[in-house]
């Protein structure tokens, strides 16, 4: 499980490099960048930082990934998170903060 | 490179901003005006094992039951081999700090009388998604904490077995730190990475367990001599496939039980201990019967759903899975796998030996956490509560003046980190961290040996981690990061050697596949105590100590 950031999104505001449990991001040419993806845990926490939705989590495919690509956009108590397929076709799940696991 | 010295005095040093971390240093504050440094690798608000978030807390008492009943049954699932007095005094204090974090603002669900809905009568169900940012706030609000983020701290400083201090470095910059303080505590939580993962390539750190959590603490304690308590109990979770994701939400929350590829319920077959479920899986598979499963087809839509949004909070890889592969559970079971073994004190009992009041053996040195021994299953809450009791004999020790550090025992440290600079560029920290992760697999009871081990396979073990340790000292760094990698090799290799030592002392199989000796396959009563051990002279020294009750004190 790993990330992949969108240099095209990236604004470099570094938010993301400060929050990785691992270090593992940085800032190259005021863009963030994961030089060693292999040593992802898959946390999200980037990903949720990101306020440009340019991180995307996804499964490696020695793990059995299809190629989907994951986002998180936050607003107050709001979790939005969308999947991209590879084929194109996307799908959004809202989590809201004050709700809590039912099971 | 040059390492520039800076020196720091603090009144309570915490090595490890994280679960118990962060609870300790607010609990200091409570009962101290006195200063606090919490010196952490990473970032206090996404650091170590709440970084993802977690969906229940697994260690509450519901109404009806009692503290000892949380003691009874933590003592029945680690048969027998649990400090009494560490289990009660954690189990006291767990519901209060629920209501404390509720307070804080996470997320509990409660019924329409407003009581906590409970998932068994240990558990409380939350949207823990952010439970670790709300950590952190609650450290920093209560002021005259220093939180130093980005700050690896390698090595204690300890005088005539008094610690006085730490060595850190920091990641980004070349700075050395040497950090003078009156009482410290460890918290820098379990250890990941000995053995070789499930997954072996690109996703090799989809570990269950922070990787970043490298055992540090329990290393920095072998080697200044602390006594470390059941080390060959190690953790092995069961989880689900490829994304080793939390089971709980599926297993308890929508009552999935294991079945094997026959679709047959083995639970029963080996018992429900933690271990024994674990113990299960491995049986069925090697008997013909696997894969294994959850057993989730049949499940509501509105249940699917509900699941979606519950791993997003915790383990979003899973969601992710079941979203990409339009595979979800109501329709598809999800498999289930053991991962490596880890040595984790919050779920087994591995760890420091401390006294009741989570004092090492290392005056002034105190420990809470996963990296604390004898208290199992005390996860988010029990660590935090050990946290409190930690903070609080802490504030009582700190009376001694800070001692000067010595200039030239600082100088050594630096040269040593130092010569990690020169480049010998034939050796690489991944080569050595994968020949050491292949030698714990195959020799000491990794997943491709099915946990097992005899006493011959863990001499070998021993022999290879020696060589590792030999080679070790030549690896060579370009930055400070990579100076952090070799650091963080040299705890591995440090800790395996005691897991080692630890697995060939207890000549017994009390746990199937946490310690599953195959030269001595039967438990033994022999066995019901402790097996401790220090570090003496470069040796590791054996201790055995008898069991520790509750209603006992224990001091060192
Ligand atoms: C994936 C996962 C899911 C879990 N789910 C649940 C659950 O649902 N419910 C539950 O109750 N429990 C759960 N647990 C267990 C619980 O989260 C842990 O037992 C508890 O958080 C451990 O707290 P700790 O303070 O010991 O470790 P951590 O919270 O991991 O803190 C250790 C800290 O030390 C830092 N550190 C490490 N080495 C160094 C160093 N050399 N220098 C400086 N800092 C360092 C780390 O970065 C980290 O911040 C889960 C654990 C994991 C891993
Ligand atoms: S948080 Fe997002 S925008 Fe900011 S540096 Fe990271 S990737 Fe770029
Ligand atoms: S997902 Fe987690 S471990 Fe991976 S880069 Fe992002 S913050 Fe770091």
């Amino acid at each position: 499980m790993s990330i992949e950031i969108d240099r095209e999104k990236c604004v470099g505001c570094g938010s993301c490099v400060g929050i990785c449990p691992g270090g593992l991001i940085r800032l190259d040419d005021e863009k963030a960048c994961i030089p060693q993806p292999e040593r992802c845990w898959g946390c999200a926490s980037c990903v949720k930082e990101c306020s440009e939705e340019a991180i995307a989590l996804f499964l490696g495919e020695d793990m059995g990934g299809l190629g989907g690509r994951m986002t998180a956009r936050q607003e107050d108590t709001l979790l939005f998170w969308t999947l991209t397929r590879p084929d194109g076709t996307a799908q959004t799940l809202t989590v809201d903060r004050r709700d809590s696991n039912k099971y | 490179m040059d390492l520039q010295l800076r020196y720091l005095n603090t009144d309570f040093l915490i090595i490890g901003g994280g679960t118990a971390g962060c609870w300790a240093a607010r609990a200091f504050r409570e009962h101290s005006n006195a200063r606090v440094l919490i010196a952490e690798k990473a970032n206090v608000k996404r650091s170590g094992c709440l970084a993802a978030g977690v969906n229940a807390l697994n260690a509450y008492i519901a109404p009806g039951k009692t503290p000892q009943d949380y003691v009874d049954y933590a003592r029945a699932d680690a048969e027998g081999i649990v400090r009494g007095d560490l289990l009660l005094s954690m189990a006291e204090g767990l519901n209060r700090v629920v209501a404390s974090l509720e307070a804080l603002g996470l997320t509990i669900l409660k019924d329409e009388q407003g009581r906590y809905v409970t998932r068994g009568w240990r558990n409380v169900k939350i949207n823990g998604e952010n439970i670790k940012p709300i950590l952190a706030e609650a450290a920093k609000a209560k002021g005259h904490i220093s939180i130093l983020n980005r700050v690896n701290v390698f090595d204690y400083i300890v005088k005539d077995n008094r610690i006085l201090g730490a060595y850190a470095i920091r990641v980004d910059r070349p700075v050395l730190y040497v950090i003078s303080a009156k009482a410290v505590l460890c918290a820098t939580g379990g250890a990941a990475g000995l053995y070789q993962p499930n997954h072996l390539g690109f996703s090799r750190h989809k570990l269950w367990y922070p990787p970043f959590n490298t055992g540090a603490g329990l290393a920095m304690g072998i080697r200044a001599g602390a006594e470390m308590t059941t080390l060959e109990m190690r953790f092995i979770a069961l989880r689900c496939k490829d994304t080793i994701a939390p089971t709980g939400t599926l297993a308890q929350g929508v009552g999935a039980r294991q079945i094997n590829a026959l679709g047959e319920v083995y639970e029963e077959r080996y018992g429900l201990t933690t271990s024994e479920r674990v113990h299960g899986t491995v049986m069925e598979t090697q008997a013909g019967r696997g894969p294994c499963y959850l057993q989730t087809i049949g499940i509501s839509k509105e249940q699917d759903e509900d699941l979606l949004k519950a791993y997003l909070n915790m383990a979003p890889g899973q969601t992710l899975r079941w979203l990409e592969s339009r595979r979800m559970p109501s329709v598809q079971n999800v498999e289930i796998e053991g991962t490596e073994p880890y040595i984790v004190g919050g779920h087994t009992a591995s760890g420091y030996w401390v006294d009741t009041n989570r004092e090492t053996t290392l005056g002034g040195l105190f420990a809470a956490g996963d990296v604390a021994g004898g208290c199992p299953q005390k996860y988010v809450t029990g660590a935090l509560v050990e946290g409190e009791i930690a903070a609080r004999a802490a504030v009582k020790y700190m009376n001694d003046e800070i001692a000067a550090p010595d200039a030239d025992a600082i100088e050594v440290v630096k040269r040593k980190l130092e010569s990690h600079f020169i480049a010998q560029p034939t050796l690489t920290v991944d080569a050595l961290e994968e020949a050491m992760q292949a030698a714990m697999d195959e020799y000491a009871g990794g997943i491709r040996a099915f946990y097992r081990y005899s006493d011959e396979s863990l001499v070998i073990a021993d022999e290879k981690i020696r060589e590792l340790v030999q080679q070790s000292e030549q690896l060579s760094a370009t930055d400070m990061q990579e100076l952090v990698y070799i650091l963080e090799l040299s705890e591995r290799l440090t800790l395996c050697r005691s897991v080692i030592a630890h697995l060939a002392a207890r000549k017994e199989t009390r746990w199937h596949s946490f310690a599953e000796h195959t030269d001595y396959p039967e438990k033994s009563a022999e066995w019901a105590l402790y097996v401790n051990s220090r570090l003496e002279n470069g040796e590791i020294r054996i201790i055995t100590r008898p069991l520790v009750r509750e209603g006992e004190v224990y001091e060192h």
